[in-house]
């Protein structure tokens, strides 16, 4: 089976710091797959790169099998790729329809579409539809984003990505700022976008939390992939112990 | 003005409204009550005088030109920024336009068409530099339009050898600048509310207005969502300076005269009305509306002061404390409704993106 993303040979420097030194990875449709690893172990260059945000000095990357370059954010979005950052990148003082169609806007259609009117129904409706798919607590749908709880701002970040996604989406350290009931909405959530034929790529610290939602776990120490696991066969040590550098070589 | 009898920009059902948006506009309603407030004591203090037609003509005609100055200064403040230039591009955009009349001689409409032509276009290519030097070039809009401030006001100095020009075109002074569209309506403030309504039809129904509150609340977010931050911005201090030049036009034909020396405190005086009408300093937040509220405020106390023998000074020290009343009440408000609010104000540093650390809590 092909993966729908692929990376092969990942290298990327920043000076003489050398943050990616041949990374592999690969996620498959419909699966989670979690990246672990220390600090500065390259994870989020690696999503960087993957989600078009920085380019790589070489190395490839595959999409359904087929090279492709990934010059910015706007590529990835294009072939249905999407990012939540860690800072969720909303804006604080607009809606969440407002955040959910950003930049995506339903215009009237016609003459007023074209003078720049837009059609909040339809956007409030597709807001409406996306949030009660995927279990996300949205209570107020005109209310500020800044106004609503860490989780459901997480909520609404990833039911916005996963609205827009076709084909992956990427989440960087979802749970590092949530209490228990959040973390397991947004648990919840990975697990309904991964159902609808998404591959979702996790980034955490947190081993319960990967071990709770990730189908496979692929291991990142001093840039570069070290292990590939399935869930069932492998155990919180033996991914403490893989991310503090006891393999040097790839496993898988 | 009839702006003021237009429904509260974001009326409808069918618009998205926030919380914040909702606070904005209670501010707005609130300083409405002020006004009405305080139109009342005056027309209870001077009955036969205040509430009089030519009275309300004479308070709606000095806030004609503000107003046009603050829909452009509003979308300015609500991306994060301001525009200090607004008083001196009106200057050099009537001084460019009386000239320009001048040359090509006349007294009717074609002369006063061909004015508007070069006093949109002077005010335009003045936001035009604000907005590229704030977008692209990421000097503090403060800084940008404090620059712009001085050379605009320089170049009109220049043009005129700092000597007034009072020949406008008779169509422009007699029609629009002392003229009533229809019985005791003048003409200046129907064109000024119809800039009005526009401008509250563009920031509360337009995706134009959608990223200009997109890039005061987090410029990065939009700028990930595919938001062109930098290009918006350019536009939106080109709308302001093309306001200005508007402005500009009908200074002229209001005062018969390009006021050179009398616009220096114009833009402290439009951004007070901003704030006083609800839109913050630090982006994000605001209307159209509530600017026109707070518009009328300074001038209704300075027009009713006189009435009742008051030295019209005490308008000054009032405005002044209602400005800071207004702004401290909106922060505690602020601070309430959305948590991890930025505490440096975003028009002191870059544009786009500066604010986006400090802002990471709150998104």
């Amino acid at each position: 089976m092909t993966a729908v993303l692929e990376a092969r040979g990942i290298t990327k420097h920043y000076g003489h710091v050398e943050a990616l030194s041949g990374a592999n990875f690969d996620v498959q449709a419909g699966e989670v797959v979690a990246l672990i690893g220390d600090n500065g172990a390259g994870k989020s260059t690696l999503v960087r790169i993957l989600s078009g945000a920085e380019s790589a000095d070489s190395g490839e990357v595959l999409f359904e099998g087929k090279p492709v370059q990934l010059t910015s954010p706007t590529d990835a979005r294009a072939l249905g790729m999407e990012t939540v950052f860690q800072d969720l990148a909303l804006a604080p003082h607009l809606s969440p329809v407002q955040n959910m169609y950003l930049g995506r806007e339903v215009m009237r259609k016609g003459l007023l579409g074209k003078l720049g009117f837009m059609d909040s129904k339809a956007m409030r409706d597709g807001s409406r539809s996306a949030f009660d798919r995927l279990g996300a607590t949205v209570r107020d749908l005109n209310g500020t984003v800044g106004g609503m709880s860490g989780g459901q701002r997480q909520g609404i970040a990833v039911a916005r990505a996963a609205a827009w996604a076709q084909k992956v989406i990427f989440l960087d350290e979802p749970t590092a700022a949530l209490g228990v009931v959040q973390t397991q909405n947004v648990l919840e959530l990975v697990r309904r976008v991964s159902g609808e034929g998404i591959g979702v790529v996790f980034i955490s610290h947190s081993m319960p939390h990967v071990m709770e939602v990730a189908d496979r776990i692929q291991v990142m120490w001093r840039g570069r992939r070290v292990a590939t696991y399935n869930k069932a066969d492998t155990s919180m040590e033996q991914l403490v112990s893989a991310m503090t550098g006891a393999l040097a070589q790839e496993a898988s | 003005m009839s702006a003021t009898q237009t429904t509260p920009a974001v009326a409808t059902e069918d618009a998205p409204t926030s919380r914040l948006s909702r606070i904005s506009r209670l501010q707005a309603l609130q300083i409405l009550i002020l006004l009405v407030v305080t139109i009342a004591v005056f027309t209870a203090l001077r009955p036969d005088t205040f509430l009089t037609g030519f009275n309300i003509r004479g308070i709606v005609q000095n806030t004609a030109i503000y107003a046009v100055l603050g829909v452009g200064m509003t979308f300015v403040i609500i991306t994060g920024g301001i525009d200090l230039s607004v008083g001196s591009v009106l200057v050099f955009s009537g001084v460019v336009a009386d000239k320009i009349m001048v040359w090509y001689g006349g007294q009717g409409w074609g002369t006063v068409l061909i004015g508007l032509v070069a006093a949109l276009a002077s005010g335009l290519a003045w936001g035009l530099v604000n907005g590229i030097l704030v977008a692209k070039a990421k000097v503090p809009p403060l800084v940008v339009t404090l620059g712009s401030l001085s050379a605009a006001l320089g170049f009109a100095q220049i043009i005129t050898k700092g000597l007034d020009l009072r020949d406008a075109p008779q169509a422009l002074v007699n029609d629009i600048g002392f003229g009533n569209i229809v019985g005791q309506v003048p003409t200046i403030a129907v064109v000024s509310a119809v800039v009005v309504v526009f401008g509250i039809v563009l920031l509360h129904r337009t995706r134009f207005g959608l990223y200009t509150y997109a890039i005061g609340s987090n410029a990065e977010a939009g700028r990930r969502a595919g938001v062109k931050v930098e290009r918006h911005l350019i536009k939106v201090y080109a709308f302001a300076g093309l306001l200005a030049g508007f402005a500009g036009l009908l200074n002229l034909g209001f005062f018969q005269s390009t006021t050179i020396g009398g616009q220096s405190n114009t833009p402290l005086n439009v951004i007070a009305g901003v704030a006083i009408g609800g839109t913050s300093l630090f982006g994000g937040i605001g209307s159209v509306f509530g600017t026109v509220i707070g518009l009328f405020i300074p001038i209704v106390l300075q027009n009713g002061f006189i009435q009742v023998g008051v030295q019209p000074f005490w308008q000054q020290v009032v405005v002044g404390a209602v400005l800071v009343a207004v702004v401290y009440v909106d922060q505690l408000r602020r601070a309430a409704a959305l948590r991890g609010t930025k505490t440096r104000l975003p028009f002191l540093s870059r544009a786009g993106g500066a604010g986006s650390t400090s802002r990471k809590g709150s998104a």
